[in-house]
């Protein structure tokens, strides 16, 4: 490796909240090259690039740079040693002009002012030293997103950044935006610049990377020269199943629809489509799965189907039990029997700081039963909490301790806890097993089922695919906004299949994804 | 578990320690028999019957608007409006003290209902601000102290002034609106049991009941709350209301209880002081007694010093502004608090 | 109204209106700078009234109108150098700590002048200088703008000036468009290098700063003596004024001097029985109908924004 302009040894990172990103991950850049970086959201790719740009510092592992080890502590050493980041969410100050927020920490000066008209020449000078035109003097609030992410490369080529690390850079893109991003990018290697490119768009890496490091559940999965691996030889080390999960399910008739979605359409503020032509029916007893990569409008799909919905428009039909769902707030919908498990248990799922029997009740405290005049019925609540915790096997001091002290998965079983507890018709299970224990997971999953006998409709979206193959009865892949595959019998289906169809490389005819609102 | 649960208390202890110490180090600079000094603000607060029936003479407007800010912080608004409130209130009860004839059962409950429903509906009007269209409340309540200050004064000075009367004071109250006083030799009136009855509804309210319930979810996690179907701006409408009543309830009393006349030409400064009550009972409302009698001990302390001594009460204020600044202080001990549960963790 | 007129269409109306603007627009400027670093500093009322009462001292043990200046200076910004320390070193709430800041101040000056004086109303028994006044040659002697302009009190000039120097070092200046970025986008500031919490402390210091003229001019030119809350919600006026100013060097000025004027008015305006209490509340008023004003139209633009990609 005595050719590695940049080398990352031993890798592992350890989060305050004992949430392992990284565990002994080797990365090694060669000068002039491209570089992806590949794997499902959480493989760990964001922790490492983090690392390299000095906004983490790893628990173990070392970082050598021409074969010298160095600590990069923040942001300005990566900066000082050439490395540089354009981020996701722009770094960029939306009141500022392009040529103020290029020089931003590195104002030119004249006398004790800022001399303006040297960072609007330093700005158009890189700009055309890099073939990247720009408006110096445009406000950036103005720009399209495709100009935003040449202000960033810009910036960070302007502080002399050799590395150019992209952290998913053309999610934001139109297909139009892209190409001219990639061309740029292959002049500034052309030039010299050795890229990092974060991606999971197996096309994308094709196109342009030269070399690919594959990386899932925080570990690498080794480095490969692009050319010499398929699509679908990455797409199997990207989604390769770690534990194998079986589960006894017992084949219960599914009953009457509970939820009908049809048609359903939804674009954001600026008129993009998030959501388009989905149609799809869950009936009880029966776990419809949904699986894709994180991005593709499940997110959307959820919040319409939840009430969470805002700042978007939309339109097609979403019932629950025959009931339009479509205008109705989160308690209305909550009281036709729609139980919701969201995906992040700290901002949604939990209160932090409020008791486990508080947790426990959030969605009925209303209720008959938990009231006696015009107090709670505590006696009832704390019996309630007890058995659940004791029921749901949560690992607590007590029900009264803080929920936010609990472990993440013991944390997660207070929410399943909750939303499964009530007899819901419906329950919306959201990356039900994210970041919890095996054991906790399983558990979960054991609860899912048994919901499932007992009648209830469940719709499970997951990144999991050994959770979404194993439990699912149906199943349903995301692409781009679109139901692009359904399958009847997803224990029948291959993972590799299935990352086919998540990546975007294969999709089904209209009239095999059309089955999933009758399942016929 | 045990040492980082009571590590709240711990830090409360602390930082009373702390500003006791920084009183004590100015008294020695200042004085010049500064234990004697020293000896008189801690203990002649509990020398005579009157002593002590200043202090809880002057809790008791603590209480009212330390269990006001505390509900207004529980939800988490940041609403410093219970100042104005308290002062408008006052005077809307003097009013009716003044103008109305009713016998002495009627008159001061119509008095101080009517000075609490003020406080509520203008404690509302930043409510709804901040739950329609999201205006900070922070900023529209201190702009409100500042306007019905403006326009209480107004009052007392053109349609309330006793002409006769050698300061700028209002008429005098009809003996009738006047609240009796509870115990001979004292000055404690019959508020102090309209306000332990009030904290106790409202502890009552905040944990017992599903309107609380709602209160208290809102104020750990909107987010969460409103992700369980709660609806959280009528929520934060109704705990501007509650908080309203309550602030305008103790100004009324607070007029009723202890003066024969409305004299208050500057803002009386309870409103401030109830956010530092709350801040040391940790919003709680039942821990506001306890909180509310600490710091009216300290200041009747501080009044007989500088009435018994060369050091003038004004002290004291530097003492809450210690006690503020730590008190709120997010860091202040934590690096001990992380030991305790990096130690807790390695045991376990 | 005719003889509201007279009072008003006169220079010594024009006269007074600058006279009272100075404290407000000084600690407007002071509130804005923090406001812009993304920190609301509501101690103003207290860093005035700290340095007022350390202008009076140090100028009467140091016989200089000027080295008292300089202690006031010194002293309010010292004040919000305390306020820094504890919100961005011990993450006190910055308003909590504002809070106590005005509560140290109201009772700690005066403890400290009853100590230096034996007196707790004012500074009377305290020798205490005051700065001059200027007349501007040629100004002074144009009729109308003559009256107005010249004769004023040292630090209303300098306010002013300030007006221009504040505006240059916000929008000219790299330690301006740091403490913008700060306050604008936190993380965009920080990786590129900019230490936010070093930008914060410089904006809390240099509000400190601003607020301390005003305090200083309070006891050393608009009276020549400290008296007691002699401030008397001149802060929160200045903290009204940046926050319907919407946050500009020119628009906090403008808010200054027009809540300078109606002050100047509720003088004049007692000439029509309107009651100068009333008055006093008239820069609250306006902010928050500005405040209404702009949170609504923020509300409406949002939904406004849906409601064309609902029809679309």
């Amino acid at each position: 490796m005595a050719n590695a302009l940049l080398e990352m040894r031993g890798i592992t990172k350890v989060y305050p909240n004992g949430v392992v990103a990284n565990k002994d991950v080797g990365f090694s850049l060669r000068e002039g090259e491209i570089h992806a970086i590949a794997g499902e959201n959480g493989a760990g790719k964001s922790t490492l690039m983090k690392i390299m740009f000095g906004m983490e510092e790893p628990s173990e592992g070392a970082i050598y740079i021409r074969g010298e080890q160095v600590k990069l502590q923040s942001p300005q050493d990566a900066i000082d040693r050439g490395i540089g980041m354009v981020h996701q969410h722009f770094m960029l100050v939306p009141s500022f002009t392009v040529a103020e927020n290029m020089v931003l920490g590195m104002e030119p000066r004249k006398g004790v002012g800022f001399n303006a008209g040297e960072a609007v020449r330093l700005t158009e000078e890189t700009a055309r030293k890099y073939n990247l035109s720009v408006n110096a003097r445009a406000k950036v609030e103005d720009l399209s997103v495709g100009m935003k992410q040449k202000v960033e490369i810009l910036k960070a080529l302007v502080r002399g950044a050799k590395i150019l690390i992209l952290d998913e850079p053309t999610a934001v893109l139109t297909p139009q935006e892209t190409e001219e991003l990639f061309h740029e990018l292959q002049q500034l290697k052309e030039q010299g610049h050795t890229i990092v490119f974060i991606s999971h768009k197996l096309k994308e890496v094709k196109a342009i990377c030269d070399r690919i490091t594959i990386m899932r559940g925080g570990r690498s999965e080794g480095v490969f020269q692009t050319r010499e691996v398929t699509e679908q030889g990455i797409s199997r080390l990207m989604v390769g199943r770690d534990v194998v999960l079986k589960y006894d399910k017992d084949s219960i008739p599914h009953g009457k629809p509970v939820l009908r979605v049809e048609q359903l359409a939804v674009s954001d503020s600026q008129g993009k489509a998030l959501l388009a032509e989905i149609s799809f029916s869950v009936r009880e007893g029966q776990i419809v799965g949904i699986a894709g990569v994180e991005g593709n409008g499940q997110t959307q799909l959820i919040e319409a189907l939840t009430g969470g919905l805002r700042g978007v428009s939309g339109s097609g039909a979403v019932s629950v039990k025959g009931t339009d769902i479509r205008g109705l707030d989160i308690l209305g919908i909550r009281s036709l029997g729609v139980s919701y498990i969201p995906e992040d248990r700290m901002r949604q799922g939990s209160a932090g700081d409020a008791s486990i029997a508080d947790n426990l009740i959030s969605t009925r405290y209303r209720s008959k039963d938990m009231n006696k005049g015009p107090f709670l019925h505590s006696s009832k609540i704390a019996a309630l909490a007890s058995s659940l915790v004791e029921e749901f096997k949560v690992r607590c001091s007590g029900t009264r301790q803080p929920v936010g002290m609990l472990s993440g998965g013991n944390m997660q079983k207070v929410v399943v806890a909750r939303e499964c507890s009530t007899n819901p018709q419906l329950l919306i299970a959201e990356q039900p097993t994210r970041g919890v224990d095996i054991g906790a997971a399983q558990f979960i999953h054991q609860k899912l089922l048994e919901l499932r006998s007992d009648k209830c409709a469940i719709v499970l979206v997951s990144a999991d695919l050994n959770e979404i193959l194993e439990l699912s009865d149906s199943l349903l892949v995301m692409y781009e906004g679109q139901i692009v595959a359904y399958f009847d019998n997803p224990s029948a289906v291959s993972e590799e299949e299935l990352g086919l169809y998540m990546l975007g490389i294969n999709r089904q005819d209209k009239e095999q994804t059309g089955r999933a609102l009758n399942h016929v | 578990m045990f040492r980082a649960k009571y590590f709240e208390a711990i830090r409360t202890a602390a930082v009373i320690v702390i500003a006791l110490i920084i009183a004590f180090l100015i008294i020695s600079l200042v004085s010049d028999q500064p234990l004697k000094t020293i000896g008189i603000f801690l203990l002649e607060p509990f020398s005579t019957k009157g002593h002590i029936g200043n202090v809880i003479e002057m809790a008791i407007p603590l209480m009212f608007t330390g269990l006001a800010v505390s509900l207004l912080f529980r939800a988490n608004m940041f609403n410093l409006g219970a100042e104005g409130i308290f002062y408008f209130s006052g005077v809307v009860a003097s009013v009716l003290a003044i103008h109305l004839s009713l016998n002495s059962w009627l008159h001061p409950l119509v008095a101080i209902l009517a000075g609490s429903i003020t406080g509520a509906l203008l404690s509302a009007i930043p409510g709804i601000l901040k739950a329609k269209w999201n205006a900070n409340e922070l900023v529209t309540s201190l702009m409100f102290n500042n306007i019905l200050f403006g326009v209480g004064l107004y009052l007392l000075n053109y349609h309330l002034r006793d002409a006769k009367a050698f300061a700028n004071v209002s008429f005098k109250f009809e003996k009738t609106a006047q609240l009796s006083k509870l115990f001979a030799g004292t000055r404690i009136h019959t508020g102090l049991i309209i306000v332990l009855v009030l904290i106790v509804l409202a502890h009552l309210f905040l944990y017992r009941t599903k309107w609380g319930y709602e209160l208290r979810m809102t104020g750990v996690n909107r987010e969460f709350a409103r992700y369980s179907g709660m609806k959280t701006a009528k929520v934060i409408i109704l705990v501007h209301l509650i908080a309203g009543f309550i602030a305008g309830m103790g100004g009324s009393v607070e007029v009723l209880g202890m003066y024969s006349r409305f004299q208050w030409t500057s803002l009386p400064g309870y409103g401030l002081d109830g956010a530092l009550v709350a801040m040391l009972a940790k919003n709680n409302p039942l821990s506001v007694i306890v909180s509310a009698l600490f710091l009216a001990y300290i200041r009747i302390g501080a009044d007989l010093m500088a009435r018994l001594s060369d050091v003038p009460s004004e002290m004291i204020s530097i003492i809450q502004a210690v006690i503020i600044l730590l008190i709120s202080a997010e860091q202040f001990l934590k690096f001990w608090k992380n030991r305790m549960l990096l130690k807790e963790a390695k045991e376990a | 109204m005719n003889s509201l007129l007279d009072v008003i269409l006169t220079t010594d109306f024009a006269f007074s209106v600058l006279r009272v603007t100075t404290p407000i627009l000084f600690a407007a400027l002071g509130a804005l700078i923090s406001n812009r670093a993304g920190i609301i500093n509501i101690g103003m009322e207290g860093i005035m009234l700290v340095s007022a009462l350390a202008g009076v001292i140090v100028s009467a043990y140091t016989h200089s109108a000027w080295v008292g200046l300089l202690g006031a200076v010194l002293s309010g910004t010292l004040i919000a150098g305390i306020l820094a320390f504890f919100t961005l070193k011990f993450k006190t709430h910055i308003i909590l700590g504002g809070v106590a800041i005005n509560m140290f101040a109201s009772g700690g000056t005066v403890f400290i002048l009853y100590l230096l004086s034996g007196d707790k109303g004012s500074s009377t028994s305290l020798a205490s200088k005051v700065l001059p006044s200027v007349q501007i040659p040629l100004l002074k002697d144009i009729p109308v703008l003559g009256p107005i302009l010249s004769g004023h009190h040292i630090l209303t000039y300098f306010s002013i000036l300030s007006v221009l120097v504040v505006y240059y070092l916000l929008n000219r200046t790299p330690l301006g468009l740091r403490i913008r970025s700060v306050g604008e986008n936190p993380h965009a500031a920080q990786s590129v290098g900019v230490s936010v919490v070093r930008i914060q402390y410089t904006a809390l210091l240099l509000s400190g700063f601003f607020a301390s003229l005003g305090g200083a001019y309070m006891s050393m030119g608009y009276l020549s003596l400290f008296t007691r809350d002699m401030v008397a919600g001149r802060g929160w006026i200045a903290i009204a004024a940046e926050s319907m100013g919407r946050s500009t060097t020119v628009g906090t000025a403008l808010t200054s001097l027009l809540f300078g004027a109606a002050d100047a008015l509720s003088n004049a305006l007692q000439v029509l029985k309107i009651p100068a209490e009333l008055i006093a509340t008239l820069p609250y008023v306006a902010t928050v109908v500005g405040l209404i004003i702009y949170a609504v139209s923020e509300t409406r633009k949002k939904n406004k924004k849906l409601k064309t990609t609902t029809t679309k």
